[in-house]
Parts: C-alpha cells; structure tokens; sequence
C-alpha cells in the first residue's frame, strides 16, 4: 500500500476517532450515550455554520464541541438523574437531533467555508513512508492521534483512570469507596459528548468538507459500533475506525473492478463493520476466544458491568 | 480505645430492624454479633460502616462522637467493614483494588500501596501477587485484600458480616488466624455470624440479638445452649406430624446426586414418599436450595439419578418436569415468582394450560375470582403483584399452582407473611398433601420446621449433616446442627 | 392527590412542547399562528390533502404495530427499516414477475411481503437469541444490508430500460397497484389494511395466549420462565411477528405509494414509529391518534415549506420536540412519585 492511500485512510477515519474516543469515555462510566448520530449531524452543522460566520476554524470546533454536549447532558439528565431508559432518550435524542442539523442548516447547504489547514510536522515529514502517511496532515489528525494515547494513559495509568473504570465496573463498590458516581458519570458523559461534536466539526471542517443534510448519516452508528468492536479500550477503538477507513478506501477502488456493484460499494463499508462486530460477539466465536486466554481477551473486550443502568445510593 | 454505641435505632417502614441497641467493645477485642437471619445484625453492622444511617442512636470512637455519613467517612472515622461478598473491583489488579477511592496525597501512590501489600501479606502469611487480576482470586483472597486495604487506610475497628459464608476451611482457619493477630495488635474487630461453633471458637464476647434487640452479652467460652436460649425462643416443643406409616409408596428418588455449592459439594441418597412433608432446614446458602432447584430441573448441573415414581427423569427440563405435575416456589416472589405489571387474573391464564389460541378471559377472570376468594387475597382480579403483600403475593403463588401437584417444591414458604398468613398457608399445604403431594421445603424457622415436618435434612456449608426424624428435633438440637455442631 | 398530580402532568405534556414549537417557529422566523393555521390546512385542508395525510398515515401504524410487537417482548427493533425495505423488495419481486388479475397480484403482494419482513425480523432475533448480538446492532447492520440491497437491485438486475438511475424501478403493471378513489392518492384498503393489522395485533398481544405469554417474557423473562414459558421462543415470535407487519408497510409504500421500488421506500417512518410507540408509552390505543398527528406534522411540514419557504424537517423537529418533553415529564413525574415514602420491607 502506498503512503499516500494510508495518509488519506487516516485522514478520513479521524472525525471516526474523535466520535468513537469520547463513546468510550462515556460509556466506560457506565452511561450509553446512543445519541451519536445525530449528535454528530447537529454539531457538523454549527461548527460549520459559526466557522462560516465567523471565520474562524476554531470557533466552529469550539461550538460543534459545545452543541454534542449540550445533546450529551440531556442524555446525562434524563439517564442519571429521571432515571429514564438511556436507549430510549438516545433514540428520540438521534432523531431530533438529525431533524435539527437539517432545519437550522439549510443556510448553510454547500457553501464553500473555511476549513483546516494542513501542517506538516518539519523534521518528521522527511521520514520515508511514516512521513507522508502520518505527518503531513492537519492539526485535528495529530490532535486525534494524540488523544487516542492520552486516553489510553488516562484510563489505564492513572487514579482518575481507576475511579473511572470503578463507576462503570461496580458503581455501588465504588460508592463505598467514596467516589461521587453520578458526579463522574455528568463529566464524562459531557466530556465524551464535546469530543463526539469534535468528531463532527471533524467532517464539515476537514474530511467531508461542508455541510450538506444527512451528509455524514450512519457515521455516528458506525461509531457506536466501534466503540462494542474496540472492547471500550481507546487503542484499539482507533484501529477499529482506522480499519472502517481502510474498509472505505478498497470499497472505493474496487469500483472500477466490479462495475456492477458501483453504486453498492460506496455503503457496503457499513454493512460489513457491523458484520465483523457481530462477528466477534457471537456466542459460538466467544466460545473460541474464551479458550485463547489472554490473546482471547484482546479480540473481545468486556462490557463494563453498569453499563446503561443507573446508580442510586440508599 | 474503644468503640461506643449508644441506643442506636433504625427502622424499614414498619419492621425495627435495631431497637435502641447499646454495646461497648473494647480494644484488642474480638466481639461477636451472633442471630438468626433477620435479627438484626446486618443492619448493625451497615449502620456502623456508614452503608445505612440510623433513625436514632451515636457511635463513640475514644470518646469521640463520629460521623458516620457515608462508607467512606466510615473509613476515614477508622471503622472499616468487611462484606460477606467482598466489594472489590474483578477487572483490576490487586493493588489498583486497594488504590480505587484511597485518599490522593503522597501517602497513598501505587509504590506505597505495593509495599503495603507485600508488608502485610509476609505479617500475616497470605500470597497474593499485587498485579494479580482480583478475578483470579478466591473469595478468602479477596477478603485478605480488602483487610490489607482497610489497614493501609488506617482502620482501627474491622467488621466482619459473615465472613466464612464463602470460603473454604483452610481459607477460615486463615482467616481466623489474622483476626487473632490484628486484635492482638491492639485491633477491635466485630465478627458478625449466625454460626454458634465460629463465635465460640474466635471470639472473647458474643452479643446475641433477636428481633432487632440486644438478648444478652456472655463472655466466652460458655455452654453452647445458653447461646442457643439467647437466640430462639424455647416456647415450642417437638410435636411430630403424624407417624411415617400413614405415608405412601415411594415418590420421588434422588441417588448419587451432588447438591453442589459454589464451594463444597456432597453424596445425596434421599427417597421422599407420597404426601411427605420434608424440611430441608440451614442457614442461608448452605445448600438447601440448590437441591430444590434441582429436582425442579432448573439447575443443569445436577442431573443424574432422579427418579420420579421409578422412572429415571434425570434429563428431563423443568418444563418437562412440571409435566410431572413439579411445581417450584422460589423465594424471591417479587422477582421470580410474579410478572410485575400482569395482573392477576393474566397470571391465572399464564399458568393454566389452555390449548386454543384466544384466552378465554371470562373464564380466567372467573377462574381468578376464585382464587381471590379462596385463598383470601386482598386484591381484585386487576390488581398487580406490586399492590399485594408479601402475605398475598404467596397466596396467590399458591393459588397458581395447577391441580394435584405431585412434587411441590418451596423455599420459605412463609417467610414475611404475619402468624395468620403463615397459619393459613400450612393449612393449605397440608390439605394438599391428603391428596398425595409431596412437599420438600427449605426454611430457617424452627417452629415451622417442627411442626409441619415428618422429616428434617439439615444443611451445612454444602453438605447435608444430619437427617432427623420430626420427633427428634428440638429447639436446641436444631440450633446447634445449623451452626454447624453435630 | 394522585388525580390532581396527574393533571397537572398531563396539562404539561401539552404545554411544554406547543411552547417549545412556538419558539422553534419564532427562531425559524415564521408567524407560529400562521404556522398553525397552515398545519391544519396542510393536514386537513381538502380532502386531497386529508388523503395524503392518511397516507402516511398508514406506513406509520403499520411500522407502530410492529414495534409494539418487539416492545412487548423487551426488545429494541432498531431493524424495523430493513424489515419495511424487505417487505417491500419482496412485494416489489411478485410485481414484477407475477401476471394476473389485481386480486391475486396484490393478494400475492401482501404475502410476499409478509414472508420476506419476516426473513428480515427473524435474522436480527436469530442473532438475538442464538448469537447472543445486542438487537440494536444486529437490525442496524440488517437494515445497511437491506439498503445496499435495494441499491444494487435498482441499479441491476431491476433497473430501469437503458437507463440506470436511483430515481427507481420502472413502474408496476397497473394490476400491482393499490386501487384509489377519484381524485386522492390514498388507497382505502391500504388504510383499511393498517388499522386492521393494528387492531389484530393488539388483539393478539391482549386476548391469546401467546401474546400473553410474550408480554410476560418481556416483563420479566426470570419469572416468565418459571411459568414454564421458552422465553427465547417468543423473543423470536417477537421479531418474525414485526418483521412480517413492517413488512405489510413495505408493501403499501410500494403497491400504493410508489407503485415502484425505490431506494428510499421505507421513507424513514420505521424510525419515526419507535418515536410514536414510545410516546403511546407502548399503549396499543394511543398509536391510532398519535400517529394520524405524526403523519399530520409531516404533512403540514410540505405547507410549511411551500407557504413559509421552511425546511421541511421543522415537522421532524417538533415530534422530536414532542416526545422528547413527554419523555422527560414522564421520568419527572415517575421519581416525584417515589421521594414520598414508601413503606419498606427490608431483610435486615
């Protein structure tokens, strides 16, 4: 594979990490946050549109950010504090929320706006295939890249870390312990939301530029999925958007292999992540992994027990 | 130093649960919280370590009142507890375990955690890698890390809520021997179990609590039967049913089976007789409902060497047993006994056997009717299993069950129903064993025990210890059978 | 008490979300009672517009009915989209190659779509109950492959003569089309079709024993069992049950809306139907007046749009709106409830 086909795979892939990092985040606390794909069209949309407006790139990062969490504390409220069924406010949260990016968007349909510039890395650039596959992009790709790794140490090196994986494990246990779980679960459900809007000013900013209705549809499933596909460890979430990217790319070159399926192709990206997540969660394949050990547990990450259950002291 | 309860009270709705409970334990102590299920000392001990604030009463620690808000300012005031099923995090490592909810300053950081850990395990001879995955470790390791944790947090008073329930003998004798040790170095440690030889064997004091209040306080040793009078009262004599002669052939045969625990397991050769009362009394967990559940067929473990009236049915479902005419009562009505939000005339329509595809509703509603009126349930045919009693949710449990069971099989049968509900319910169970249903049941409650039962099998940690005929079975043999004493 | 409080919720479900349309409307610069004057005149105006109305109408109680299927067994069927496109894919097959009279066709039609909304429900409660997949995902990934399917069918093996276009199909002999009145759009036996496929659901969830023992399953699938109930069993009646009912939908998209098949046959009103389910609070009787709004709201979005130059996803926004604030309302009033005290009866 050439350098170049690997820079565009992880360009394309990055507003997937962002959505699919701050999923992780969220639901590691124990909250589903099933909103994503609306969430993402909605903060697309603004970022877009106060980018547009003002001018500034970082004023539509800054607000695409703030508009997921907006969505994101909603599913915090009703979730942690009315008890309701997380699912159930995720699934209406998605569709007014994708009604919403469309109505309030329409100013802003295929405009020409301002979007990120790239900005190789001197020194790494010059590296031979990394360089031009890795460090010859813009700012939100090294920023993803990044984000990914200080996660990783975030959830696995450090005490927050720990408290963390406490609230979503054993909320009750970790009550005893002392550790204010709703409070953690508001943060990171909020927190996981503005990187989620990141994911989405992402698209209209850089990887699809501009905003166009529904344009970025089905993204924020993927990335849900994504999420279950990477075992809610952050690493190997960005392998599993790396991988939908690398899925995207061949479906794209094999268009003009099987004229036939031209028009398929461009979809069947979708169809086949949520296959290979299906894949690995059948019960017959866990049977196989389960006997692998360690290396089992690497394919098939764990749920984390409270997950989508909310927690009430006596 | 010592550990100071003044009139501590605390009720759920209408049952006290601690009625102005007041003790001192003192330091290097080992006091002991003995009862049966229900008497109280759970919510003592929860009270103590901050999981439940009480409606009344103070805690003392050195003369200093404490505030005993929350598990972790429990910690922080030096009371730290012990759960009969430790509170620990599966996924982590054993020193993230004792580092989850730990103070962050310079004192409390990874290394120190480590070193406190391999510290304390070379104190008090336990091996447990610090990296080690809590899921691979036993239920006694794991009680192990939570004591290192509670010391390294600078616990002064430990309190152990049945602690032994879980673990193996080594694992207890292990146990046993670091509370020794701790309370030699100056600890207080209350030790909360309804085991009779335990208490004796481990502890200075015992204080025996009934029905939410303080029955006396003995220094140990002392006559295991003044315990026992503490514990239970001694109102009832043995009063056997009726003479095994009147019972009929041969129901229900069980060679070979394991009645297996998550810790022990034991040979069963058990033959039970057509409308035979059978109780299977012990302490919770101690196996008695693992053999219910498996002559219902619900625990797939269990299969081998079940006959039913000769027939081998061994690998038969309990969908296929209750063909047979099993029926299975489990305790939690509420969860597993009643679908909440079907009322009860659905329920009457779920359990009778109709084969055409539209219910017959007014039949049902008829049919319900019935019920209500015969096993007096107050409720209507549309009212939910969430609007009735426990009294009345077993009721209509009972009411439920199809025609001429053969085998009926029950675990506390009247566990919270008033004495009426009780009296009523054996009432019914007996007139149905006049028509040939054989009743095994699973209760704590003596009285019912004695006075129902033609037989008793008496459990222990996994293992039947002892049958006994109603007639040999008393208060106090009984008692000490449960704890364990043969 | 209880009475007064109940009231009170129910006068905010109404307020709440007609004020926060209002100012949706302001925001959009449109006179809100313009606006409301424009919903019932777009909804309700002629009998025209009426017929168009009921004519979404129709997908939407059928979808309904479908989900209150899956509900009732505890299940999310986020796969309702590819269960409306398999039905009508399927219906879409009989057109094509089946030549006889309207009433075999569309007879032939309905089961096709039956059968092939069926295929589509039981695979995502196949991967449910035996390969132990979240429902949600397993219809997700059914309904990407549902999509892809119509695409590639539309522009092959069924594409148009010469040209391929995602326009759709060509057209349905006349044989295979829904028949109509005089001047409207709407076939009355697809409306006769939907409300009685909603009130033989409801029936059968209510009056027979298998419904019984399905909403039992999904109220407590522990205690269902104990009854003696295969609890994964009727988890998948569940879904072949949903399947073939959203299938039904496919069919009338195709047969009466379309009269072709086209990549966007399922309209989103899969989706749309968890919203009105949810807001029925799963009650069978509110889905007929809750979704004739719904489909109202979407019709009036056309008027908005051509009278007021709006977007028409402003209707979407405000059912979402909608259920959003009743949703709220409802876990409001649920943990108001339980602050006052309760008796307890603890094992202590």
């Amino acid at each position: 594979m050439e350098a170049a086909t690997v820079a565009i795979i992880i360009a394309s892939s990055t507003p997937l990490v962002f959505a699919a990092l701050g999923e992780t985040l969220t639901e590691k606390s124990g909250v589903v946050n099933l909103s994503l794909d609306g969430s993402m069209l909605l903060s697309a949309m603004t970022g877009f549109a106060s980018a547009y407006l003002s001018g500034s790139v970082e004023i539509g990062l800054c607000v695409a950010m703030f508009t997921s969490a907006t969505v994101a504390s909603v599913v915090a409220f009703a979730g942690i504090k009315l008890r309701l069924n997380q699912i159930a406010v995720g699934l209406v949260l998605t569709y007014f929320a994708t009604k919403a990016s469309a109505l309030f968007g329409g100013d802003f349909v295929r405009k020409p706006g301002p979007s990120i510039q790239k900005m190789s890395i001197p020194g790494l650039e010059e590296i031979p295939f990394v360089g031009e596959a890795v460090f010859q992009q813009n700012p939100l790709v090294y920023l993803s890249i990044v984000l990914g790794f200080v996660l990783f140490v975030f959830m696995f090196k450090t005490r927050r870390g720990l408290d963390l994986h406490a609230i979503g494990d054993r909320p009750e246990a970790a009550f005893s312990r002392g550790i204010n779980v709703n409070l953690q679960r508001y943060v990171y459900t909020i927190l996981g939301g503005a990187l989620v809007g990141l994911g989405g000013a992402a698209f209209s900013l850089d990887a699809k530029m501009g905003w166009s209705d529904g344009h970025i549809a089905n993204y924020g499933w993927i990335a849900l999925a994504i999420v279950i596909f990477g075992g809610w460890h952050p690493l190997r979430a960005m392998f599993g958007c790396y991988l939908f990217g690398l899925i995207q790319v061949s479906a794209l070159e094999l268009q003009p292999v099987l004229p036939d399926l031209a028009q398929v192709l461009p979809i069947a990206p979708f169809p086949l992540m949520i296959v290979a997540l299906v894949f690995i969660n059948l019960r017959v394949v866990h049977s196989v992994t389960d006997r692998l050990g360690s290396i089992g547990s690497l394919i098939r990450g764990r749920a984390p027990s409270g997950l989508g259950e909310s927690f009430w002291p006596d | 130093m010592s550990l100071q309860l003044r009139s501590i009270t605390k009720t759920f709705g209408p049952i006290v649960a601690n009625d102005s409970l007041s003790l001192t334990i003192e330091s290097g102590e080992i006091h002991g919280l003995l009862g049966e299920n229900g008497a109280g000392k759970s919510t003592l001990a929860k009270v103590l370590s901050g999981f439940v604030s009480p409606d009344s009463g103070t805690v003392e620690l050195d003369d200093e009142q404490l505030k005993l808000s929350s598990p972790s300012a429990a910690v922080s005031s030096g009371i730290g507890i012990l759960h009969q099923e430790p509170l620990v995090f599966l996924d982590f490592s054993a020193v993230d375990n004792m580092l989850v909810g730990s103070p962050r300053d310079g004192n409390h950081t990874k290394d120190l955690a480590e070193e406190h850990l391999l510290k304390i395990c070379e104190q008090f001879n336990f091996s447990i890698d610090p990296l080690i995955p809590v899921q691979k470790l036993s239920v006694g390791e794991r009680q192990q890390l939570e004591i290192a944790r509670l010391l390294w947090l600078g616990a002064r008073v430990l309190i152990l809520d049945e602690p032994t329930t879980a673990i193996s003998g080594s694992q207890r004798e292990n146990l046993f021997q670091t509370i020794r040790s701790l309370a030699e170095a100056g600890m207080s440690v209350i030790f909360v179990s309804h085991k009779l030889e335990e208490i004796q064997e481990i502890c200075s004091r015992v204080t025996v609590l009934r029905q939410g209040r303080i029955m006396g306080t003995k220094h140990l040793p002392c006559p295991t039967s003044d315990l026992i009078d503490l514990m239970f009262d001694r109102e009832l004599e043995p009063q056997g049913r009726k003479s095994s002669d009147s019972l009929g052939s041969i129901c229900l045969e069980l060679c070979g089976q394991k009645v297996t625990t998550h810790f022990e397991s034991g040979k069963v050769d058990m033959t039970f007789r057509t409308g035979e009362i059978v109780g299977l009394a012990g302490l919770e967990g101690a196996g008695q409902r693992d053999l219910l559940r498996s002559i219902a067929g619900l625990d797939d473990t269990v299969t081998e060497g079940v006959f039913f009236r000769s027939r081998d049915i061994g690998d038969d479902s309990y969908i296929h047993r209750m063909q047979y005419g099993f029926h299975y009562l489990p305790a939690d009505r509420g969860r597993e006994g009643l679908v909440d939000g079907l009322t009860i005339t659905e329920h009457v329509a779920l359990a009778s056997p109709q084969r055409s595809i539209a219910t017959d509703w007014k039949l049902s509603r008829e049919e319900s009717k019935k019920i209500i009126d015969k096993f007096s349930i107050k409720g209507t045919p549309e009212s939910v299993p969430a609007s009735l009693s426990g009294g009345n949710q077993q009721r209509l449990l009972l009411g439920l069950i199809p025609d001429n069971p053969t085998v009926l099989l029950m675990e506390h049968p009247t566990r919270g129903l008033d004495i009426e509900s009780a009296a009523w319910v054996w009432k019914y169970l007996m007139s149905l064993t006049e028509e040939g249903t054989t009743i095994l049941f699973s209760s704590s409650d003596f009285d019912e025990l004695m006075t129902y039962c033609d037989r008793i099998f008496v459990f222990f940690e996994g293992a039947i210890i002892q049958e006994l005929a109603s007639v040999e079975a008393t208060t106090e043999r009984l008692g000490s059978l449960l704890g364990g004493v043969k | 008490m209880f009475v007064r409080n109940d009231l009170l919720f129910l006068g905010l479900g109404i307020l709440v979300p007609v004020c926060a349309s209002m100012l949706v409307f302001l925001f959009v610069d449109a006179p809100p009672l313009r606006a409301t004057e424009l919903f019932f005149e777009g909804a309700f105006g002629s009998s025209q517009r009426m017929g168009d109305t009921l004519m979404i109408w129709v997908p939407l109680l059928l979808a309904s009915s479908a989900l209150i299927i899956t509900f009732s067994a505890g299940m999310w069927n986020i796969g309702i989209e590819g269960q409306i496109i398999a039905g009508a894919v399927a219906a879409s097959f009989v057109a094509r190659e089946f030549e006889a009279s309207t009433p075999v066709v569309l007879t032939a039609m309905i089961v096709a779509g039956l059968i092939g909304g069926m295929i589509w429900g039981g695979l995502a409660g196949l991967l449910r109950v035996r390969g132990g997949v979240n429902e949600i995902f397993g219809g997700l990934g059914l309904n990407f492959v549902a999509t892809g399917l119509v695409v590639y069918l539309i522009m092959g093996p069924w594409s148009r003569r010469g040209i391929a276009s995602t326009g759709g199909t060509e057209p349905f002999r006349p044989q295979a089309w829904f028949p109509t009145l005089d001047g409207l759009r709407v076939s009355p036996l697809s409306v006769l079709l939907a409300i009685g496929v909603l009130i033989l659901v409801l029936w059968f969830l209510s009056r027979t024993s298998y419904g019984l023992r399905l909403r039992a399953t999904g109220k407590n699938p522990l205690a269902a069992s104990r009854f003696g109930i295969r609890t994964d069993a009727y988890l998948l009646l569940s879904f072949l049950l949903a399947g073939g009912v959203a299938g039904l939908a496919g069919v009338t998209q195709a047969a009466a809306v379309y009269h072709r098949l086209v990549p966007s046959i399922s309209g989103g009103y899969g989706f749309l139907a968890i919203l009105i389910v949810l807001l029925a609070g799963f009650r069978g009787q509110w889905i007929l007046p809750i979704a004739l709004f719904f489909a109202a709201v979407s019709m009036a979005s056309f008027q908005w749009q051509l009278q007021l130059g709006l977007h028409s996803s402003l209707g979407g926004v405000i059912q979402g709106i909608l259920v959003l604030s009743v949703l709220l309302l409802s876990g409001y009033r649920a943990i108001s409830y339980m602050r006052k005290p309760i008796s307890e009866e603890g094992d202590a």
